[in-house]
């Protein structure tokens, strides 16, 4: 490459042979091929800064989550006897008559039932079980009176996001004028604060966006690729390895060569149908399970690294296997000693990318049942949950307002993620380098 | 190739790379604690005579080996034969020099290291430093032992895989060009190198320098295009040669 270079820059300062009329148009064009070249990295880069800023701009407020100061009446008299001898026992309808008595004492002015009604939805639905874990965490509260934050209703969340704009006509609003105006007494009186929306991280789905959180996908997306990478990693790499360094090459080899270029080559959707058909119909394993769904997976990302690994095998130069075998290695010394080493850090790499696909993967899990709404966080690979690209695709299809935010929220950590491992995929490839 | 024993004879060996014949029917005897020189112009098989010797032919495609070569008497071409043991006897050191990626010191340490003749350390350790003393390197890594054999120049690295290949202890030794990339200096330490291993091995060479051969080796082989045209002592081949050939080759008429 030098050499050539240096040639070149020779016949550039001889204009006896090359005119320079001839040179300046070389150059001109030289310069017309390299702007393109940057124009194309110009609009790829600025795609992706486009996406990622509108994604932000959406998903940044879901940080955030309103909330009211409330002193709530734990008096024994507002308990039941069964109750006091156990908190367990405590019914929602109980604590939401707590917390309903609260705003009544801020609000006594509000009488008719619709009213209170409406004054009663400025609370999530979803503090009550916030209450009642308090409660049972901690059962001397019961005989005294508690302030706790507690989580306001989506609606009100978004009104004082400013997602509600007040020109629209009351009745057309989710958010009316009088409990508007309750809100803000409320503000005025110091009770309301927007604080850091711890829920979103530690919480599984909810039909209430206010309390609806990623943990449950999280840790579905998890055990799903645990097992997509505890099959398809061992499996694809011993396949490569076999068919890169062993296999006779024949006919037959040459067939499977191509197919499982074919196979990396089918739509997802397909493996969640052989999925749904195989291990659902026929095996009868759990649905909905991170088992399955790792299973279906693996299937897909298989093909690739098989295909991964072969061509980092094949890039380890032929004079290395003849050196080691010229020393009296036998072939499997030679490929563990050697090739698989210096094949490794490209073997990864594509690994963590094969892995970063199959968790952006969403339509094959849909097949076999990882769409459904589950609250519980799983804690084993065959409880029933979800994946996180499942969960943005179920929040991006709710009505409510406030998953729009928790949608964008929930891509930015989906992104997170893959963007952490492909980092990951770096430093390792780097590490594996320095080694040799 | 009269008075000593035949350390590897091949008889009829005809090799082929798919449908093209490389190698026509070689009849070549290697005698025992001797030097023989493989001269012959560019593409006439020499590499590929070379590799016969120590079955390196078996892993390239498409490569077919026909005939008979043996080793102290017996067949390596067998089915009884394991390859790998014996490549651990007939060493190999290749055309361009190959360090695996690795320390020097663990290029050299590998043969000994999967062959067990280490038992310990030390021993190892001792390998290492008399093969690269041997091969005229110490000098120049005895303090970037750890360094990769892949930083060293082409001629270090020519000389590790020398080395490399010494540390297994082989009965053979086939080199092929192992001068190319060598300066005089390191070239003649080579050559004393090899005389000095005359004693213990048989020492099969490939070279381009006639200089060379002459210089180092008992016994001269010369290839032409697929065929060994000529055999013999080299003090004969060098100056009353039988074959119209032979003497337009080493006259440099040419090749
Ligand atoms: N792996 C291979 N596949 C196909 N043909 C090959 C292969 N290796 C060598 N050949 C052919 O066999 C013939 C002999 O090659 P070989 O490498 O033995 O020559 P050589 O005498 O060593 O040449 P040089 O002095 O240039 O190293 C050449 O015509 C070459 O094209
Ligand atoms: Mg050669």
């Amino acid at each position: 490459m030098n050499n050539l270079d240096n040639n070149n820059q020779l016949t550039d300062e001889s204009p006896s042979e090359y005119s320079s009329d001839r040179l300046l148009k070389r150059q001109k064009k030289e310069k017309r091929f390299q702007l393109l070249g940057k124009l194309s990295v110009l609009a790829s880069v600025s795609f992706l800064f486009i996406l990622f800023i509108s994604i932000i701009e959406k998903g940044s407020s879901a940080i955030r989550q309103s909330e009211v100061l409330l002193s709530i009446d734990l008096s024994t008299e507002n308990f039941r006897q069964e109750v006091l001898m156990d908190p367990k026992k405590i019914r929602g309808s109980e604590l939401n008559k707590l917390t309903r008595n609260s705003l009544i004492k801020l609000f006594p002015n509000v009488q008719s039932r619709s009213d209170r009604r409406m004054l009663y939805s400025l609370i999530s639905s979803g503090a009550r079980h916030e209450l009642r874990d308090r409660i049972i965490q901690n059962r001397d509260l019961i005989g005294g009176i508690i302030s706790v934050w507690l989580p306001l209703s989506d609606d009100a969340d978004m009104y004082l996001k400013g997602n509600i704009k007040k020109d629209v006509p009351s009745n057309l609003r989710r958010f009316k004028d009088n409990q508007i105006s309750w809100l803000d007494q409320l503000m005025s009186d110091g009770l309301v604060r927007k604080s850091f929306n711890f829920r979103f991280f530690t919480n599984g789905d909810s039909r209430e966006p206010e309390i609806a959180g990623t943990l449950g996908a999280l840790i579905g997306s998890f055990f799903t690729l645990l097992v997509t990478f505890l099959i398809s990693f061992p499996i694809g790499v011993m396949a490569a390895i076999y068919l890169e360094e062993f296999s006779p090459k024949n006919r037959f080899t040459e067939i499977i060569e191509v197919n499982i270029n074919n196979l990396a080559a089918v739509p997802s959707i397909v493996f969640g149908l052989l999925g749904l058909g195989v291990f659902l119909s026929f095996f009868e394993f759990p649905r909905s399970a991170p088992l399955v769904g790792g299973m279906v997976l693996s299937l897909m990302t298989l093909p690739t690294i098989i295909i991964v690994s072969r061509a980092s095998l094949k890039a380890v130069p032929g004079s290395i296997r003849e050196a080691a075998l010229g020393l009296g290695a036998s072939k499997m010394q030679m490929v563990l000693h050697h090739v698989l080493p210096l094949g490794m850090p490209g073997i990864l790499t594509g690994g963590i990318l094969g892995m970063a696909r199959a968790l952006g993967e969403t339509a094959p899990l849909l097949m076999i049942g990882m769409v459904a709404f589950i609250v519980d966080i799983p804690t084993k690979i065959d409880d029933p949950s979800t994946a996180l690209p499942v969960q943005i695709f179920l929040w991006a299809d709710s009505p409510e307002r406030a998953f729009v935010e928790r949608t964008s929220a929930a891509i930015m950590l989906l992104l997170f993620f893959l963007l952490t491992m492909n980092f990951v995929a770096v430093l390792l490839r780097q590490k594996f380098e320095k080694r040799w | 190739m009269e008075d000593s024993i035949p350390k590897m004879r091949v008889e009829n060996l005809d090799v082929s790379y798919f449908d093209k014949q490389a190698l026509f029917s070689i009849n070549l005897d290697i005698t025992k604690n001797n030097i023989t020189a493989l001269i012959g112009p560019s593409g006439c098989g020499k590499s590929t005579f070379l590799r016969c010797l120590n079955r390196m032919n078996d892993v390239i495609d498409g490569c077919v080996v026909k005939g008979k070569v043996e080793l102290d008497g017996s067949t390596i071409y067998d089915q009884r034969i394991d390859p790998v043991t014996l490549r651990a006897k007939v060493g190999i050191v290749f055309q361009k020099p190959n360090p695996f990626p690795k320390s020097i010191y663990d290029n050299v340490a590998y043969g000994p290291r999967i062959h067990g003749l280490a038992n310990t350390n030390s021993e190892l350790d001792d390998i290492v430093e008399k093969s690269l003393i041997r091969a005229g390197l110490w000098d120049e890594v005895k303090d970037r032992i750890s360094d990769s054999g892949t930083s060293l120049s082409g001629g270090q690295q020519q000389r590790l895989c020398i080395a490399r290949a010494i540390a297994v202890n082989p009965q053979v030794l086939l080199m092929d060009e192992p001068c190319s990339a060598l300066d005089p200096i390191a070239t003649a330490r080579i050559e004393e190198l090899m005389d000095e291993l005359r004693n213990r091995y048989t020492i099969v060479i490939v070279t381009h320098s006639m200089q060379q051969a002459a210089r180092v080796a008992q016994y001269t082989a010369f290839f032409h295009m697929g065929y060994l045209v000529e055999k013999g002592a080299t003090e004969k081949m060098f100056t009353t040669p039988d074959d119209k050939r032979t003497q337009d080759y080493i006259t440099g008429r040419f090749g």
